[in-house]
């Protein structure tokens, strides 16, 4: 299977999905029999292939144009669309960023291909590659497989695989070549603007060693106060999931999850959050993580390393009572 | 003054009956007609039983997907602040209609149902293309998605409908200025970074959640709504069909990659287990 990995970078700094993404697509390879190009995309990017190059692919390619400087959906599309035509591709890979998001399925679309997105995995079960997505917020995992002849276009979550995992090219280096690629600036219809961040938050949750975590389980915002007290007789942070701060219940700064922190303590406590992918990307690396919640079935229990399954509602005056001994 | 000819300078497609204008600002009266898209989702708690490649849908509530209710909500906002008019477009079964009459209560215009017992079923793009045939019916300025539903979770439904109807797009939008016949966005990225992003219209937007707080439909909102158009329209009478481009082969309870230990009792007794663990197993306290 001829594979085409779609890197990410950003004025020059690497978003290391893509180097996971490499390693799914290097043990897909592996699994079909098949050879990898790797390609990196913006303006002045050579030096970013160079380093591709050093990893065990067949070839890295360099699309540049002056227009490609800042990432836009339209100039990514024309200019991808190009690559694929030319480089004829079965599998086309893509790290799943909110890059990806914006432009890959309208890519797919312009050849009237489709993409099976946030992939979680791969499997090869006899001539048919299978691949592992979530669906229901994670409730359920699914199989799926492409219909019809490619290029098949997929795009593979972060953390899905290890980066550490990556080879390096057992020649020392593949090939660098650029791809020559045609975009007018008329074509491009939006226009980037400038890149910033909110105002500087007032707590830094991803040097708290210990946090609580609450999510829809809370329920009201008057039931805050349960839960600060656990986090205050544990001496933590509290932080929440994505509806809790949408809520206007927390600052968005205490917001765990793809779109907010990212943070690893020693313990997370996680109390009524169901575990929606969203938000554990931004927790998983936690070393121990604890998970409160009333469906056994919710999906935080799948990365819990200690559960316990009831009503955080009774569970939580308890808990505030044992941390206030166990630290008295 | 006429104003009128003013705004043909600009591609805007909009009501011909355009008449107000404020001699201060122009552009304020200028009308934003949108459409936006919903799914109806089984409801949050729902407890899902598997069937195949979907669930049993016979025992389960279901609800506005959460990120479509963003959407809507800005689209009212914006219907609010420049006039026009609210489209909701869903797509699905004899179901959905609960869902595009909470929509018109909340304050959208007239409703577009694609009626559909085997949505379930559809690849991303075979879903779009649907959905995109119904909007180029219609006269719009603006298509506004949530960021993804909360069943399927593909998230490519927005990016899909500008590709196919051949306009500009943004994702993850968290605020929208119209202005001028074009918009200025506020896209989220990732790890707390924002971007501004200059959009001309008509365009479609997927919207994150959180752009703002969603209301709550007014008992007289109901009423109004009982009054307000809800056509229906199929796959074949909007002429597409297309081959799937992927298949769900089943979907499944995903396997466990970490042993959880769970800890019981009465919650004093399951908090006093938890200590311990945590203090002498786990030593993290």
């Amino acid at each position: 299977m001829k594979i085409l990995v779609v890197t990410e970078q950003r004025q020059g700094k690497w978003n290391n999905t893509s180097f996971e993404t490499l390693v799914a697509a290097q043990q897909i390879a592996s699994a079909t029999s098949g050879s990898i190009r790797v390609a990196v995309v913006g303006k002045g990017v050579a030096g970013l292939a160079e380093e591709l190059a050093t990893k065990n692919v067949g070839e890295a390619l360099v699309v540049e144009h002056d227009l490609l400087e800042n990432y836009t959906p339209d100039g990514y599309c024309i200019v991808l669309k190009q690559v694929i035509e030319a480089a004829k591709p079965d599998l086309v890979l893509f790290p799943h960023t909110y890059q990806v998001r914006d432009f890959a399925p309208r890519l797919a679309a312009m050849l009237g291909k489709g993409m099976v997105g946030d992939c979680i995995g791969f499997r090869k079960e006899g001539d048919e590659l299978v691949f592992v997505r979530q669906m229901f917020q994670g409730k359920t995992a699914a199989d799926v497989t492409f219909v019809g002849a490619g290029p098949w276009f997929a795009s593979f979550q972060t953390g899905a695989f290890r980066a550490d995992l990556l080879e390096a090219n057992a020649s020392g280096k593949a090939p660098v070549n650029a791809v020559k690629v045609e975009l007018k600036a008329e074509d491009i219809r939006t226009r980037p603007l400038e890149l910033f961040k909110e105002a500087k938050a007032s707590v830094d949750l991803t040097q708290a060693p210990l946090i609580v975590a609450i999510g829809r389980g809370i329920k009201a915002p008057e039931n805050i106060a349960l839960a600060e007290a656990v986090a205050e007789a544990l001496g933590g942070e509290i932080a929440a999931s994505r509806p809790i701060c949408d809520e206007g219940w927390l600052p968005m700064e205490r917001q765990i999850g793809s779109s907010g922190q990212t943070v690893a303590p020693k313990l997370y406590l996680a109390l009524g959050i169901s575990g929606a992918i969203q938000h554990v990307v931004g927790m998983k690396g936690s070393r121990t993580i604890v998970a409160v919640n009333k469906d056994q079935n919710a999906p935080i229990f799948e990365i819990a390393d200690y559960g316990i399954v009831g009503d955080i509602f009774e569970i939580m005056p308890a808990l505030t009572e044992e941390f206030q001994k166990a630290k008295g | 003054m006429e104003c009128g000819s003013l705004t043909a300078a600009f591609t805007l497609q909009k009501s011909p009956g355009l008449t107000a204008c404020p001699v201060t600002d122009i552009w304020k009266g200028t009308p934003v007609n949108i459409i936006v898209c919903i799914k109806q989702v089984p409801a949050k708690d729902a407890p899902l039983s598997i069937a195949g490649n979907w669930i049993k849908e016979s025992d389960i509530g279901f609800e506005m997907n959460e990120p479509d209710s963003y959407a809507l909500e800005e689209a009212l906002r914006l219907k609010e602040k420049h006039g026009g008019e609210v489209i909701v477009l869903s797509l699905g079964p004899e179901r959905v209609k609960q869902t595009i009459k909470e929509a018109l209560a909340k304050g959208a215009d007239r409703a577009i149902h694609i009626a559909d017992d085997n949505f379930s079923q559809l690849d991303p793009l075979g879903a779009a293309k649907v959905l995109a045939a119904a909007v180029a019916k219609e006269k719009i300025d603006l298509v506004l998605t949530g960021l993804q539903s909360d069943d399927h979770g593909f998230g490519q439904t927005g990016v899909l409908l500008a590709g196919l109807l051949n306009l500009p797009h943004a994702t993850i939008i968290m605020q929208i200025e119209v202005q001028d016949g074009k918009m200025k966005l506020k896209r989220e990225l990732e790890a707390g970074w924002f971007q501004s992003i200059e959009c001309p219209l008509p365009a479609v937007l997927s919207i994150q959640s959180g752009i703002n707080k969603v209301r709550y439909a007014t008992l007289k909102g109901i009423m109004v709504a009982k009054k307000k158009e809800i056509a229906t329209t199929t796959r074949e009478s909007l002429g597409v069909s297309s081959e799937p481009t992927q298949k769900i082969e089943k979907i499944y309870i995903p396997t466990k990659t970490k042993k959880t230990e769970f800890l019981t009792g009465t919650p004093k007794e399951a908090a006093a287990k938890l200590v311990e663990k945590l203090k002498f197993e786990a030593r993290v306290i």
